[in-house]
């Protein structure tokens, strides 16, 4: 039997020494009701008739071909050397680093990921990453919430929908009222009456890819009160204006594109940076610098005393995890790449994002809004954005996340670009959304 | 070997250069980006990040996981946490499926959305529910979902006023009263026996009509099955509440019982534990939740469903509530633990449980000979609790075995036991290596008789020893002290 | 073990003062301070709120250790002891004296009569170990 090591001889020996006379013998206390059911499961494999089998669930799936989806989740460039080092097998089959004498390895790189995240965001403490970015979102309304004492969010419709939807499913569990601020012209405008929010919650760059002021919501949110949260695109950061350089408090957000593969949506993982005075409050791990007897220089999870396993029903959160390995990618991709090297990505995906919709523009397509947009934007369609998705895939394109009525839009997709799409990627695309009638002169749409 | 064994271990930032660099991707002209975003946009400074090349990263990274103490190089017995090998075929299994976008058309991800499917079936055949989320991404994800829908299904029934109380016993593990209070409950502790099961006469006078769930984990935190289930499951019901599973002690029963016979209403399971998926140094984790038909209808959405002859997502379940994470799931270890039952069938389950429990047994007795004392004499399952002698403290102990290359068991947990280690060795492990560590464990007892202070002074040979860690709380640095800013 | 005859003690190891000018001074006993070990961080209540007896109205942390303080007698809180913030470990160095943690201005003195005398503490303290 796969992965148990006894023998005949070892279970016989075992029993000999505990006392027993068999295996099931050591489960007659359980009620005999309970013992033994009959469970359907698909027969065992081998590891050849595994792969094999796997092999031809995976043929099933389309992968290939040039992609421009984006809603959160991108393909960008991760370099052989990150699966390497990230995926040696020290790290994956560590546990939690509760025996810092001997947990030195995942302990500093994660206050590596920490100091990253903090210079990345321009704030002043990361913890060790959470979930995913919906998640950390959640939990930093909670986290205003507490600190404001208040009852009451703000969150922009540029926020993503299913970061929303999780919101609400957290925040009704403790009586939390969520106003939603609907946008204008494809961004937030100053909310009316902050008054009495928790915090303000903002996307930058936002669902639909436009850039908005988060200046001037931080403003409102202080003048209310309140606390801005910003939910980020971490990558984006390596060009655009950090959180901490426009008054936000909190910011979070998904770290995927940090260098982690997409895998159908998860695991990738949840980010949360803060404001020194709201150290506190920081739900999550933490892992701070100290030294040993012997005055070295070493690591170790600090603050655990807001956390589950000490505070129990009084902690910040339930959270016991973090999602270490996927953080850890980040923090060497992060490290591989550099602040060159993430700039270069980033200011290459603003750039092809450009000249898609350059492209896109001169065959007569219509982005739905005229705010600036970061390396994602929304293209206005004739067919339902669902329709045209599964169009493009059909002729071998992967493109066309469509975007919810909510926003009024009509019928409209979100494509992004990264520093991967080549000029015959767009070339694919374009003749895919001609053939499909997509870019035919059509009447001006509006939602 | 350019580690340094004295002084301290090189930050990342204290290799890093100037101008160095590592990976380089692919190139573009350089966009206008003031004219293309705006000047008030963008950023004024570089952030500060290493600047390393590509061998002084490699190095870096693989002399840190030098530092590291891991399942494949190290017995690590950590009571609650299932530290069984982890099969390098998943990881091969799993790249298979990580291109995939979660966006994409969901007729060019049938394989992926089958294979979730076929989990899901799988799981609630183990577990007898009649239906399962794979969404959340840990076991206290899971217990928060559980617990959601729980109080979902109690408004529904116009009780959810009335019910604002969850029982959970003192032995918990910390997730499950930070679960409660964060769906808005108020938490009672129950109090065990001596034979280490919950008290079933406090546990009678704990119900009542406000209480909305009992939290339980069978086998329990201090590795004994709970015998009086079924009646605790119909005082329960009887008395209106939910019953919930804390799926972390599964391995101990796994494909013998299934905790739906057992009368629960709802489950997580913990696939980084029972399923194998990797610990990965503290995450990701995967924590799917089953339910009974009552509750189906409050499940997270989306739903991964039969659709047009294929498979595809549904948002269509109007008493949902609601999502509970972005996309769908941690799809790279779901694919792992999809590879491991399809492996071992339920043949192979039934032996990892009955091999589980025989190793903690046989380890109980192996440690009681070293000189340990064990506080519940009984068969226990998967794991067991067990003290050092009077006088020696659990902490000192698990110190010392660092020394011999091993992990510590699980130490100071449960609560309700004082000094308390708690040890599960999992089926993955040879009688040798058992053998080793109670060995290891009985000199450690000898040298601590013979030689006062050694054991306060352990651990001596681990890349650093003791650390401070009052002075790591006191005065917090969570980030690299770079030079330019105030100590 | 160290218990202080001009002080009165809760259960939970909190003492009280007797009331000076309406004001009762409450810390925690050097038998708390000893069991929590080194206090990393203290979490104070606000001035001006108002307190019931047996409220949780502070939080002492240590390491591995986070332990709610309860108002032994109900009152508004006065003052409390901005010094912990930056040295914490004066609740182990002092904890009768530069280590209090608040101060509370009570309206019936008299709630002080249910809390402990010096002799039952000391029996109390005694038997939990």
């Amino acid at each position: 039997m796969p992965y148990l090591p006894h023998s005949p001889d070892d279970v016989r020996r075992a029993l000999e020494t505990i006392g027993v006379d068999s295996i099931d013998a050591l489960f007659d206390e359980l009620p005999a009701s309970l013992r033994n059911p009959d469970i359907e499961l698909p027969p065992a494999m081998d590891e050849t008739a595994l792969m094999a089998h796997l092999r031809a669930l995976a043929a099933s799936d389309v992968t290939g071909g040039p992609t421009f989806l984006g809603g959160g989740m991108r393909r960008h460039f991760i370099p052989a050397v990150t699966p390497h080092l990230a995926l040696q097998s020290e790290f994956v089959t560590a546990y939690t680093p509760y025996q810092p004498e001997v947990a030195q390895g995942v302990l500093q790189a994660t206050f590596e990921f920490q100091t990253m995240m903090a210079e990345l965001t321009g704030l002043d403490v990361s913890n060790a990453s959470m979930y995913d970015g919906a998640t950390a979102v959640a939990e930093a309304a909670l986290l205003a919430v507490r600190h404001t004492r208040r009852d009451a969010v703000l969150v922009s419709r540029g926020v993503h929908p299913e970061t929303r939807a999780v919101l609400a499913t957290y925040l009704r569990a403790q009586g939390i009222a969520i106003q939603t601020v609907d946008l204008q012209d494809g961004r937030t405008p100053v909310p009316a009456g902050p008054d009495g929010a928790a915090c303000v919650i903002a996307q930058q760059p936002n669902h639909l890819g436009s850039l908005e002021d988060m200046a001037t919501l931080g403003e409102a949110a202080h003048e209310g009160g309140g606390l801005l949260v910003a939910v980020v695109d971490p990558l984006s950061l390596a060009v655009l204006k950090p959180p901490g350089a426009y008054g936000a408090d909190v910011a979070v957000g998904d770290g995927q594109t940090l260098g982690n593969p997409t895998f159908f949506g998860g695991p990738s993982f949840g980010f949360m940076v803060v404001r020194q005075e709201l150290l506190r409050q920081l739900p999550g791990r933490l892992v701070g610098q100290t030294a040993d007897v012997e005055g070295r220089r070493a690591y170790v999870l600090t603050l655990q005393a807001r956390e589950q396993h000490i505070r129990r029903g009084k902690a910040k959160s339930n959270i016991c995890s973090n999602h270490q390995l996927t953080a850890l990618m980040a923090t060497v991709n992060m490290a591989a790449l550099g602040p060159q090297g993430l700039r270069e990505m980033a200011a290459g995906s603003v750039r092809q994002a450009h000249r898609l919709a350059d492209r896109l523009r001169a065959e007569g397509a219509r982005l739905a809004l005229d705010a600036p947009f970061f390396n994602e934007f929304t293209l206005s369609t004739r067919q339902p954005g669902s329709v045209v998705r599964s169009a493009l895939a059909a002729r071998g394109v992967h493109a066309g996340v469509p975007v919810g009525s909510e926003y009024g839009l009509g019928h409209a997709v979100l494509l992004a670009a990264t520093e991967l799409v080549t000029e015959r990627d767009m070339d694919a695309l374009l003749g895919a959304l001609r053939a499909g009638g997509e870019l035919e002169a059509a009447e001006v749409r509006h939602g | 070997m350019a580690e340094p064994r004295r002084g301290s271990f090189p930050s990342i930032y204290e290799r890093s250069r100037p101008g160095r660099r590592a990976a380089r991707p692919p190139r573009h002209d350089e966009p206008d980006l003031a004219a293309l975003l705006g000047e008030d946009q963008l950023r004024d400074d570089a952030p500060r990040l290493p600047e390393v090349s590509e061998l002084d990263l490699v190095r870096h990274f693989t002399q840190l996981a030098h530092r590291q103490f891991s399942i494949d190089g190290n017995v690590y017995p950590l009571g609650s946490c299932t530290m069984k090998y982890n099969p390098k075929v998943h990881e091969d299994a799993a790249r298979l499926f990580q291109d995939l976008h979660p966006y994409q058309a969901p007729e060019t991800a049938q394989g992926t959305l089958q294979l979730l499917f076929e989990l899901q079936r799988d799981l609630g055949a183990l577990t007898g529910m009649d239906a399962v989320s794979l969404q959340p991404a840990a076991g206290a994800h899971g217990e928060l979902t559980g617990i959601l829908m729980i109080r979902a299904y109690h408004e529904a029934r116009g009780e959810g006023e009335q019910r604002k109380v969850v029982i959970v016993p003192d032995g918990a593990h910390g997730t499950n009263p930070a679960t409660a209070s964060m769906a808005g409950y108020s938490v009672v502790e129950v109090e065990s026996d001596a034979r280490g099961e919950v008290d079933l006469e406090a546990f009678r006078r704990a119900l009542g009509p406000e209480v909305a769930a009992v939290m339980l984990t069978n086998p329990n935190t201090v590795g004994v099955f709970e015998s009086r289930i079924l009646e605790i499951a119909g005082l329960a019901h009887e008395a209106g509440a939910q019953l919930y599973y804390d799926g972390a002690n599964l391995n101990a029963i796994v494909g013998r019982v299934r905790p739906g016979d057992m009368g629960f209403d709802v489950v997580h399971l913990n696939l980084h534990k029972t399923f194998t998926t990797p610990h990965g140094g503290g995450g990701p984790g995967t924590g799917p939740i089953g339910v009974k038909a009552h509750l189906a209808d409050f499940l997270p959405v989306p739903l991964v469903v039969r659709q047009d002859g294929g498979y595809g997502l549904s948002e269509d379940l109007p008493h949902s509530i609601g999502r509970m994470r972005s996309f769908y799931g941690n799809v790279g270890n779901l694919v792992r633990a999809y590879a491991y039952i399809r492996t071992l069938g339920l043949e192979g389950l039934r032996r990892v449980s009955g091999h589980a429990v025989l190793n903690a047994n046989y380890l109980r007795v192996k440690m009681q000979r070293a000189g340990f004392r064990i506080p519940y004499q009984r068969l226990n399952m998967h794991e067991f609790v067990a003290q050092p002698p009077e006088g020696v403290h659990t902490l000192d102990v698990a110190k010392a075995l660092l020394d011999y290359g091993m992990h510590p068991m699980t130490v100071y947990f449960p609560l309700i036991v004082k000094e308390a280690m708690m040890v599960e060795p999992t089926e993955t492990e040879s009688l040798e290596t058992l053998d080793a560590y109670a060995e290891a464990l009985g000199e450690v007892l000898e040298r601590a008789a013979a030689e006062p202070g050694f054991l306060a002074g352990a651990p001596y040979d681990t890349p650093v020893r003791r650390l401070d860690e009052v002075r790591a709380a006191r005065q917090p640095v969570l980030r690299f002290p770079f030079a330019d800013e105030a100590g | 073990m160290d218990i202080r005859d001009n002080l009165r003690y809760a259960t939970s190891h909190e003492w009280a003062t007797e009331p000076d000018g309406g004001l009762v001074t409450v810390g925690i006993s050097d038998y708390a301070q000893d069991q929590l070990g080194d206090v990393v961080y203290v979490e104070l209540p606000e001035p001006g709120r108002k307190v019931a007896a047996g409220d949780a109205v502070a939080v002492v942390e240590s390491v591995k250790t986070a332990s709610d303080i309860y108002a032994p007698v109900s009152g508004t809180v006065e003052a409390v002891n901005e010094a912990l913030v930056d040295t914490p470990e004066k609740i182990n160095e002092s904890p009768y004296g530069d280590g209090w943690l608040f101060r509370l201005r009570v309206e019936d003195a008299s709630e002080l009569r249910t809390l402990l005398d010096p002799d039952a503490y000391r029996r109390a303290a005694a038997e939990e170990d």
